[in-house]
């Protein structure tokens, strides 16, 4: 077997009283695209930085290509590209200034670097604004210039954190479109996601972290056929329609329908996605029920969740862990913090 | 967007990792160029210099008295030592900024040397003081300052100010790291308030309540004041001072290493560990 890119044996990191990592094992092989998927605060971004050597871990070995990360940071720095969580490009200086500095920083020579941010800037499309300020660019264009100056030192590995958070659809297709060319040119890339649907987009390999520990491993078809069923999600027309359709299609799922009160949504999960559409539209048409919306789609990471775990996402979980009386019914999980923001 | 097919094979990687000098010329390039691209930061910074200057010269200028000499030539020599603090202090926010959106964790995720990176970037800071310096000089001028001393020790003056102000660059970007975030760094930065006008700056000293003055007297951008006063008006006594030129000259020197010996290891070893 080759040396794993990425070899992390019971990483445990702690911030004060709040554990980021505690016990996180991961081995990546070279050759795939291993996506982090968690939830806020599962720690993603503090492995990403102990990958990077930004962080040390408090205990555990990690090993970035067969090099301890902890014993000869500086050796791992040679072999990896860091796009953080946001993008770090300075918006007074140009893209190509933003490519051309850290090619310098990389070591290359002032000829050299030009030349590779210009070949940088060109693949990743930001051929046309590479002259213009960063401050001037869209959020897409600067988390692929991001991309870009993490690419331009030619790593073995690309450390990617959420890189598609906050971009509308089309900048996040073009941003996969250039992490799928990397991959295919040969780079190793471990990125970070919220997103099941991303990760399956990109990854060959996805790990779930809560809480600091891998709660899942495996391919995306491995965790669909586990966690991750696909959802038929009904919304019907009238909140007294709920629960008649909930009651109708219940039968075409694998596990009980869930309803949310608020929105008159029914979502089913089921295990053969298209044949079951057509029974449900049938199903609903018999019935003569009236539906907003109807539609196939990928769990949610709180369904995988609930699923893996038997229990949502906890909401925040960052510092207290009282948990806080549920509001009104269908309120989303994980979205609303109570706003008694200290400020920091 | 057309089609993306990257082809890293089409990037010629370093053969060796930057030298410390470049990695700090590189990061010194990014902050002149950030400082000489937001104009407004030149105009605030100088427009409220000035305005300081105006307010301490015409308002205040009167009441106090300065002995053998106008107010305007003992408070220009000091006021401008304060001013490079003002300035000095916007390195913190400028470093903590860093922290927070990201730009600190890419530089150090770079197989360049952290120490260089860093003083690289005190560096530039100082130089953008000495801008702001100039500035502040020239307005000092024009409001009526007249150096009494040679021309040379109106240069050593200059010059002492941005050894102190290189100085001082170590304090506030080790305030920074420490704060992590704009405010918390603005927050610190306000620590200048009280030495700056606990000091001889903008009134002698003798003024003062009794329990004070040792304080006043014995803080470093007093004994800088002092210095740098007595080069810009040719003779200490004239400014009230008992001791020599050379006296107050060494004695700044001092604490300008002092501080560099002190913070400069303290940031350093916050930017390649935290
Ligand atoms: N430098 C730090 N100081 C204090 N606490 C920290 C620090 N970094 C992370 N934490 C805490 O550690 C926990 C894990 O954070 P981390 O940023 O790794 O999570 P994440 O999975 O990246 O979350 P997100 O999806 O929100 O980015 C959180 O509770 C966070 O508040
Ligand atoms: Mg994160």
């Amino acid at each position: 077997m080759s040396t794993p890119i990425v070899e992390a044996r019971g990483l445990t990191k702690s911030f004060g009283k709040v554990q980021a990592l505690a016990g996180l094992d991961l081995v990546a092989d070279p050759g795939q695209v291993v996506a982090v998927l968690g939830p806020n605060g599962a720690g993603k971004t503090t492995f990403v930085r102990s990958v990077a050597t930004l962080v040390s871990p408090d205990s555990g070995e990690l090993r970035v290509a067969g090099v301890d990360a902890a014993r000869h940071p500086a050796q791992v720095r040679r072999v990896i590209g860091l796009a953080g969580q946001y993008a770090a490009v300075e918006p007074a200086m140009t893209g190509r200034e933003n490519v051309t500095m850290v090619a310098r920083l990389y070591g290359q020579g002032r000829r050299q670097a030009r030349a590779n941010a210009a070949v940088v800037l060109d693949q990743l499309g930001l051929a046309e604004a590479a002259d213009r300020p960063v401050g001037t660019y869209s959020g897409g264009m600067r988390r692929r210039l991001d991309l870009g100056a993490s690419l331009v030192g030619a790593p073995r590995l690309l450390l990617l954190d959420e890189p598609t958070t906050g971009l509308d659809p089309r900048s996040r297709n073009e941003l996969w479109e250039a992490i799928r060319g990397m991959v295919a040119a040969g780079t190793d890339v471990l990125l970070t996601t919220q997103y099941l649907d991303e990760a399956d987009q990109l990854a060959q390999r996805i790990v779930i972290v809560d809480k600091g520990r891998v709660i899942a491993d495996g391919t995306p078809d491995e965790l669909k056929r586990r966690a991750g069923r696909d959802v038929v999600e009904i919304r019907a027309h009238r909140s007294g329609d709920v629960a008649v359709v909930a009651e109708a299609l219940g039968r075409l799922g694998v596990e009980a329908p869930r309803t949310e009160a608020g929105t008159n949504r029914v979502t089913i999960p089921v295990d053969r996605g298209r044949a079951v559409m057509a029974d449900a539209v049938r199903a609903l048409d018999a019935l003569g029920l009236d539906v907003d919306d109807i539609g196939l789609r990928r769990p949610t990471l709180d369904e995988v969740f609930l699923t893996l775990t038997g229990s949502s996402i906890d909401d925040g979980g960052d510092v207290t862990s009282g948990t806080a009386a549920v509001t009104a019914a269908g309120t989303d999980a994980g979205t609303t913090h109570p706003s008694t923001d200290i400020a920091a | 967007m057309t089609a993306v097919t990257f082809d890293a094979g089409r990037i010629t990687p370093a053969t060796r990792p930057a030298g410390a000098v470049t990695a700090a010329a590189t990061v010194a390039a990014r902050s002149v160029r950030k400082f000489v691209r937001t104009p407004q930061l030149l105009v605030v910074s100088t427009v409220t210099g000035a305005m300081f200057l105006l307010i301490f010269r015409y308002v205040f200028g009167g009441a106090i008295d300065t002995g053998p000499i106008p107010y305007v030539d003992f408070m220009v020599p000091g006021y401008i030592v304060t001013s490079v603090l003002f300035t000095g202090a916007n390195a913190s926010s400028s470093v903590a900024q860093d922290l927070e959106e990201g730009f600190t964790d890419r530089l150090r995720s770079l197989p360049v040397s952290r120490t260089a990176v860093l003083a690289g970037r005190v560096v530039a800071e100082t130089g953008l003081l000495a801008l702001g310096l100039t500035a502040t000089a020239v307005i000092g001028v024009a409001v009526g300052f007249r150096p009494h001393g040679t021309g040379a020790e109106s240069l050593a003056a200059l010059g002492l100010i941005l050894v102190f102000g290189f100085a001082f660059t170590w304090v506030f970007v080790l305030m920074g790291l420490v704060a992590g975030n704009v405010q918390a760094a603005q927050g610190m930065s306000l620590l200048i308030f009280p030495l700056s006008f606990v000091s001889s700056a903008m009134v002698p000293v003798g003024t003062m309540p009794g329990w004070m003055q040792p304080v006043a007297e014995n803080q470093p951008i007093t004994v800088m004041v002092d210095a740098v006063r007595s080069l810009a008006l040719g003779d200490p006594a004239l400014a009230g001072l008992g001791g020599s030129t050379g006296h107050y000259v060494g004695l700044s020197l001092l604490w300008a290493v002092g501080l560099v010996a002190v913070f400069a290891p303290l940031a350093v070893r916050r930017y390649r560990t935290s």
